[in-house]
């Protein structure tokens, strides 16, 4: 695995909530920050006071048993929690020093930046080719010469290109559920996003499959900022760089992903990992 | 565990002896009640081909009503009823696609949007006739139409309005939501999102619900009847401000007559009228396969 020698956990200062400053130097740039936030569904509180700095180019792992509030932690860093009418969100959270909260966030640019894998593949009822450039389109590339390069190289990125490249124009529904889900990572890889968020991308996949999108992470590691949502903790253990442990909507513990499943510090997250709960 | 013993086993054997007995008479019932239906239908459908069919004619089709049976066609009847149908799509089609688009995708949830919602579900279930009276209020008087195509038409646009809506929201919430947030995490907007993914996706749904509520605009007579449909009618419509009549009219009509050779021209008609429905659901029918396996991959 590639450790970052200092694993920093979450010894974030909290006296800085806007969190315009730096943060200290790391060797691994923070690309995603989290500062105390909170986030409401209605009356019900689901993420309570997370503070969390996620390094760039590294795959961060979220565990955590069902309801922890991952799933809604992730979904806040590309705003699809927008989507869900009645929501509130607390405190800050910066991709790059840029607050994405703030009223004249560009939420089209943001999700440009930020693409998102499902738990559920949901490839869209059309051909292969017009999956991965569905992005590319929607965000104005019109030649058709540049899409086809772009089709190609984001099937290749997501280890699809081989099986798809003679039926490009076939539907996309008649790939198996892997390959369904490998597209689905072309498609977001196709808009040229930096920070890859997964919810959960191989819980719907045998496993053969699923080590192939194992494998897939392992290959996008370094180019991509990952956020992985996962309830699997052997593919935290293997994928990951960096883990985050939510319980009960709150951040237990963060560090490197060696250190969580050796020593973890806290006494839940060690209890969650060797099966005591969850 | 059960008891094992003889005795047991006798009274285990009645029950099941009597819940299959019980299982066949009830399968009887459901039975004789399905070809009742069906046995009733094919003795109107044989009843009427006997009596309709001998005037099916190319004059028949191609003639003006006329006071000799003999003589008399259906023409005008087919005319109006193109017109009338046409317009119909024209008005209901856009404006019932756009109410649902609203209301699925748009729409938040408050007090207004539920009681929206309610009142198109009881629209769908109010009788045609009360259309009708609000068509001739409306249309005719208020807003001057007259006894025309357009307020014919316009009166069963009102009629079909909510069944299109309401069909046209199942089709949509149909749309795996997976699809939209897909879209969504793109960047994509509510427009791109709907027009690309949602509405190409609940399009064969859609189409069924349209074209069913159609074939049910083809077969109204009473909403018509009171915004002035004519009987007897011997030129077909040029626009859409002429007089018309249509096909379930002109049966009316046909039947209400002393002379059998008139009332054998209504069963005549009704083969025309049933052949158009027929279509138009073969139609429907047809469109939800080849979109769905499309949509499905194979």
């Amino acid at each position: 695995m590639n450790m970052t020698p200092t694993a920093r956990t979450i010894d974030v200062p909290k006296s800085n909530p806007r969190g315009h400053a730096k943060m200290a130097a790391a060797p691994s740039k923070t690309k995603i920050a989290a500062r105390s936030v909170n986030f409401f569904y209605g009356e019900k509180q689901a993420i309570h006071d997370v503070t969390l700095d996620m390094p760039a180019n590294e795959v961060t792992a979220f565990i955590g048993p069902s309801g922890c509030g991952k799933s809604t932690f992730l979904r806040l860093i590309n705003r699809m929690n927008d989507l869900i009418e009645g929501t509130r969100l607390d405190g800050t959270i910066l991709v790059e020093d840029h607050d994405i909260y703030e009223p004249h966030t560009d939420v089209v640019e943001l999700r440009k930046r930020v693409g998102m894998v499902f738990q559920k593949s949901n490839p869209f009822p059309k051909s292969i080719f017009d999956n991965v450039a569905y992005g590319p389109r929607l965000h104005g590339v019109k030649d058709k010469g540049k899409l086809a390069e772009i089709v190609e190289s984001s099937l290749e990125r997501a280890a699809l290109w081989d099986e798809v490249k003679d039926r490009l124009s076939d539907s996309a529904l008649g790939l198996s559920g892997g390959q369904q889900q490998r597209l689905c990572i072309a498609r977001a890889l196709a808009v040229d996003p930096d920070i890859l968020l997964m919810d959960e991308p191989a819980s719907a996949l045998d496993p053969r499959s699923t080590a192939k999108i194992e494998d897939l992470i392992g290959q996008l590691r370094g180019s991509y900022t990952i956020i992985i949502v996962t309830h699997n903790m052997q593919q935290a253990a293997r994928v990951s760089d960096r883990t985050a442990f939510f319980y009960e909507g709150r951040l237990i513990e963060f560090g490197a992903t060696e250190q969580i499943f050796t020593k973890p510090a806290e006494k839940q997250t060690e209890d969650y990992i060797t099966g005591r709960f969850g | 565990m059960m008891s094992l013993s003889p005795a047991g086993d006798a009274a285990r054997n009645k029950l099941r002896k009597r819940q299959a007995l019980l299982d066949r008479s009830f399968r009887t019932v459901c039975a004789i009640c399905t070809w009742a239906g069906i046995l009733i239908l094919f003795v109107l459908i044989g009843k009427i081909l006997y009596e309709g069919l001998p005037n099916l004619s190319w004059d028949f089709l191609s003639n003006f009503p006329s006071r000799k049976a003999e003589k008399a066609g259906l023409k005008a009847a087919i005319a109006g009823t193109a017109w009338v149908i046409s317009l119909t799509a024209l008005v209901s089609i856009p404006v019932g696609i756009s109410a649902a688009i609203y209301l699925e995708e748009y729409g938040t949830k408050n007090k207004l949007s539920t009681f929206l919602e309610t009142n198109i579900s009881n629209l769908a279930g109010v009788p045609s006739i009360v259309y009708g009276i609000l068509g001739l209020a409306i249309l005719v008087r208020m807003f001057q139409l007259g006894v025309s195509v357009l307020a014919g038409a316009l009166t069963l646009s009102l009629l079909i309005l909510p069944i299109i809506i309401v069909s046209s929201r199942e089709a949509l919430r149909a749309v795996p939501p997976g699809l939209r947030q897909a879209s969504y995490a793109l960047g994509a907007s509510k427009w791109y999102t709907v027009s690309r993914i949602v509405l190409p996706s609940a399009l064969p749904g859609i189409l069924t619900g349209v074209i069913l509520s159609l074939s049910r605009a083809i077969g109204e007579t009473a909403p018509l009847i009171i915004v002035g449909a004519a009987s007897y009618i011997a030129y077909t419509p040029t626009g859409p401000m002429d007089q018309y009549t249509v096909l379930p009219m002109q049966i009316f009509e046909w039947a209400g007559r002393p002379q059998d050779d008139f009332r054998d021209l209504a069963a005549s008609g009704i083969i025309v009228l049933l052949v158009a429905l027929f279509t138009m659901n073969a139609l429907a029918i047809w469109l939800r396969q080849h979109y769905s396996t499309r949509l499905r991959g194979k």
